[in-house]
């Protein structure tokens, strides 16, 4: 395969994220659009590098078909807590899918600070496709879902390589549960996809810690928080609503 | 089952420069091959590690993942990773991911090393 005909694989070249044809209430373009996208690279947090995986045996279907419905279903397979919201046209490079999370603000408390956010699909294939965070996100970096065959047994799989964007983020994930919690999201979603082709799978997860350090460059990535974002537009929302309803009356009074 | 398809190896040029020469697809699969010469590559005084990409024909996201993490390998042992021979595609694609933030992009060899000697 060369170069040539693996670019419909992957996003277009961007910098900051636009999206178009949304409904403007939807309150994940405050934290998506016009949000430059970014790597592992600059977060703030440990790395790590975290492979969940389970075994699909017996399935008689290609990876690809499996593949496929894991797309088109995708949000089927996430815990209440977390919504993804696809785009129309499906999982395609440089397409975005908005994300709604509610998270605890302890450990044991119920799920209720929301996170409004999207991330972008970095690359796409038959087998696998890789979403890309923007600024402002829980984690910088990257989250690949796959499926291949291994001795002859399909294996679905799920890879992060990411940090922490910033160091309030990071204290969540060291301190407030966060880690775990992003692990038992990602053990759900592959239990309940197998559980979706007739399997009751055992997934089972391998981590690496790739670099331990505080990379204290991405503190200034706070300032995007989308968590503080998303809870300031919302406390924001009376405010919002008094306006549109003042300005409503000054135009009637005026016309 | 899909199978590394792609060999890398590794040259000196110079008391403190190792060069990788990568040809072939640089997926998942190809972790072991890359690590492995990462390991030989830096067994000697090597404190700037060249990825030699004109051989490439094929990454995906996966691939991306594993330069990362072989970037941070090298940070953590005060090594530069530099890399030339890459297409204008994927150079697109470093400045997509944002790798070309970290990892200096050269378009030759000799383009690479002089930047290395004018570093030193």
């Amino acid at each position: 395969m060369t170069a040539v005909s693996d670019t419909e694989h992957w996003a277009k070249p961007v910098r900051t994220l636009h999206v178009s044809d949304v409904p403007p209430e939807a309150i994940n373009l405050l934290n998506v659009d016009g949000q430059q996208i970014i790597s592992p690279l600059q977060g703030f947090g440990q790395m790590w590098q975290k492979t969940y995986r389970v075994r699909l045996p017996g399935l008689s279907m290609s990876a690809k078909q499996v593949m496929d419905i894991w797309k088109a279903e995708f949000q089927k397979f996430q815990p209440s807590a977390t919504r993804f919201y696809p785009p129309m046209t499906g999982v395609e490079p440089g397409k975005v899918i908005f994300i709604d999370l509610d998270l605890p603000p302890a450990p044991g408390m119920p799920d209720m600070i929301p996170v409004s956010s999207g991330v972008m699909v970095l690359y796409a294939d038959d087998e696998m496709f890789t979403v890309m965070t923007p600024e402002g996100f829980p984690v910088a970096g990257w989250n690949t879902f796959s499926v291949h065959e291994e001795d002859g047994c399909l294996v679905a799989q799920i890879q992060s390589l990411d940090r922490a964007t910033d160091p309030v983020y990071e204290l969540g994930t060291l301190f407030l549960g966060g880690a775990r919690r992003q692990e038992e999201n990602w053990f759900y979603v592959l239990d309940h996809l197998s559980v979706r082709f007739g399997i009751k799978g055992q997934v089972q997860m391998h981590k690496e810690l790739v670099d331990p350090r505080w990379q204290w460059s991405g503190a200034k990535n706070t300032w995007k928080n989308a968590v503080f974002r998303t809870v300031l537009y919302r406390l924001a929302s009376p405010v919002r609503g008094v306006r549109r309803l003042f300005n409503q009356r000054v135009h009637v009074r005026g016309s | 089952m899909a199978k590394a398809n792609v060999t890398v190896t590794v040259r000196k040029a110079g008391d403190s420069v190792s060069i990788l020469d990568i040809k072939g697809e640089v997926t998942a699969f190809a972790e072991n091959a890359l690590m492995d010469a990462y390991t030989e590559a830096t067994s000697g005084s090597a404190r700037v590690i060249v990825l030699n990409f004109n051989g490439l024909e094929y990454m995906n996201s996966s691939g991306i993942g594993l330069l990362v993490t072989l970037l941070i390998r090298a940070n953590r042992q005060k090594q530069r990773l530099l890399t030339y021979g890459l297409s204008e595609h994927y150079r697109n694609i470093f400045e997509l991911t944002r790798l070309n933030e970290a990892i200096g992009i050269y378009s030759t060899e000799a383009e690479a090393l002089a930047a290395v000697k004018l570093d030193a």
